[in-house]
């Protein structure tokens, strides 16, 4: 049975005067891994802020759980469940790795602990004491994840955790989405690379100027890829 | 004794002693300034004021209310933070998003206001106020006479910075803060209602800065300018150590004091802008402070 978690409908935003969303509308079940597709600047990394509220100047309707998104404070977002690995990761220059990792407060139980994500990311361990900002780009990315899994979100939105990685970071960041999946979390992917998109997701969105203008199960474009290359202009 | 250039070794050490008493002043309330700039991005003018405002009530609580010195290192401090969590909320609060220049010229208002309406009501003149009994006499260290009061100022102020730094440094709070001053959104994404933690770093910060005045009341006169005088030379110190430094703004205030206590010894007349000759120095050699992060 499927059961609806985020329903997203006539979300517009801006930054500043800028009209970036102009009505984007799709939707997220329990356990689905869906992905935001589109070219840059489409606005996948604005819904996004928009849903977490790092954006605050949004319009329409965003609902997870039963909880209207627009109306809860940033800081109480977080609480619902929602988890944000930013697309610029987000470690602190001031944290160590330990520090980052611990940053965020728990806000569910039945998140990981340090052995844990330890086993999940082994680039991690021992490295506790060194800061946050001196690991490779991957180790970062990694640790980004990492901290949110701790906290026990159930709902996390990753922005292109792929993007600049080498192919076997890559391929660890897959084996950590493969995880994530079977523990039931939800997760929004938003990501440039087609087959790792493919390779992981249920279901795919396609963003364009703010909106959604397609939408496509894995099936389909699995059987033929080239049904996306219109909208991404490859 | 020795003399050391021609000064008797007692004087000199005297001379570093006043220095570090001095130094304490400057080490609470750079720490509290370099805080308050590091979180909010917001160079407090109204420190001193702060500070003279902690003085003045752990004068008036002992003049009105009978509160003795004790109390007071507890109450005023509470009082005065109270009173920057208010001006946090009702006016700093509404000024972070324009220009850094805004809350500048508040704060600056601000102790010009505080300061007139203390001279107002209670004249320019030094108010004195009695060294609690138990810290009354003397330590003689055989090389120099000490009074317990003065130890007793350098004892607690170094001992809170310590506190602070280890708070801010080692916690997890600690960690929330440093975190929020990096990137405070994606703090607020994670859960953390970052507002409040500046309302209430703010209040804490001149909580401090009022801690200090009532270490200050029974040195200094408690007078309405005490302030003024002291936070031209803090803003130096701060700029020495580097803007946005915690460690670095108390190391600096403690060894500034000693600097400025040896001039004392060795060339009166140059005593009052030692402090801004090293500033000038450090400037120009490394102009984000000695323990500022180079960008
Ligand atoms: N801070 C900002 N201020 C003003 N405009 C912005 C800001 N951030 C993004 N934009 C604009 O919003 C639009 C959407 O940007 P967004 O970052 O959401 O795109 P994206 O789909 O995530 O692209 P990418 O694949 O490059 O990450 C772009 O036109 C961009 O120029
Ligand atoms: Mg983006």
């Amino acid at each position: 049975m499927t059961e609806r978690r985020l329903t997203v409908a006539n979300l517009h935003s801006w930054y500043g005067e800028s009209h970036i969303l102009h009505g984007a509308e799709f939707h997220v079940n329990r356990g689905e891994v869906v992905t935001l597709l589109g070219r840059n600047g489409a606005g996948k990394t604005t819904t996004m802020r928009a849903l977490m509220g790092v954006l605050r100047k949004r319009t329409g309707t965003a609902t997870l759980d039963g909880h209207d998104l627009l109306a809860t404070a940033p800081h109480r977002i977080a609480r619902l469940g929602l988890g944000y690995v930013p697309e610029e990761r987000g470690i602190f220059s001031s944290l160590t790795v330990a520090e980052n990792l611990v940053l965020p407060p728990i806000v569910r139980s039945g998140g990981m602990n340090v052995a844990q994500i330890h086993d999940l990311f082994p680039n991690l361990k021992g490295r506790d004491r060194i800061i946050g900002t001196r690991l490779s780009g991957g180790e970062q990315q990694m640790l980004a994840i990492a901290r949110i899994l701790r906290t026990g979100a159930d709902f996390i939105l990753l922005d292109e955790p792929t993007e600049g990685l080498a192919p076997v970071i890559v391929e660890d960041i897959a084996r950590a989405l493969g995880t994530l999946k079977s523990l039931g979390l939800t997760i929004i992917l938003v990501e440039q690379n087609i087959r790792f998109a493919v390779a992981n997701a249920d279901r795919h969105y396609v963003m364009e100027q703010g909106r959604i203008v397609n939408e496509f199960t894995n099936e389909a474009l699995k059987a033929d890829m080239s049904r996306i290359d219109a909208y991404l202009g490859v | 004794m020795p003399d050391i250039f021609g000064v008797p070794v007692v004087v000199l050490l005297g001379q570093i002693m006043l220095g570090l008493i001095n130094g304490s002043f400057y080490a609470v309330l750079s720490l509290g300034l370099a805080v308050i700039f590091g979180m909010l991005n917001v160079i407090n003018f109204a420190h001193g004021a702060f500070y003279m405002f902690g003085a003045f009530v752990t004068w008036l609580c002992l003049s009105y209310l009978g509160l003795n010195y004790w109390a007071s290192l507890i109450v005023v401090p509470v009082v005065v933070g109270a009173f920057g969590v208010l001006v946090e909320r009702l006016a700093l609060r509404h000024l972070y998003r324009i220009d850094h220049l805004y809350s500048l010229l508040f704060t600056f208002g601000l102790a010009l206001a505080m300061e007139g309406l203390f001279r107002y009501v209670f004249g320019s003149a030094g108010k004195p106020y009695p060294v609690p009994e138990a810290l009354t006499g003397i330590f003689n260290l055989g090389f120099m006479i000490l009074p317990i009061y003065r130890a007793w100022v350098i004892v607690a102020s170094v001992t809170v910075c310590l506190l602070v730094w280890l708070v801010i440094e080692k916690t997890r709070l600690g960690a929330w803060l440093r975190a929020a001053t990096e990137n405070p959104s994606l703090v607020t994404a994670f859960g953390i209602n970052v507002p409040l933690l500046l309302t209430l770093t703010y209040g804490f910060c001149v909580g401090l800065a009022g801690f200090a005045g009532v270490l200050a009341a029974p040195i200094y006169q408690v007078s309405p300018g005490m302030g003024s005088n002291l936070i031209i030379v803090v803003f130096a110190v701060v700029v020495i150590g580097g803007l946005g430094s915690i460690g670095g703004s108390i190391l600096t205030g403690l060894a500034l004091g000693v600097i400025e206590g040896l001039t004392k010894t060795f060339y009166p007349s140059g005593s009052t802008m030692v402090i801004f000759v090293v500033m000038v120095l450090v400037l120009i050699v490394r102009p984000a402070g000695l323990f500022g992060r180079e960008t």
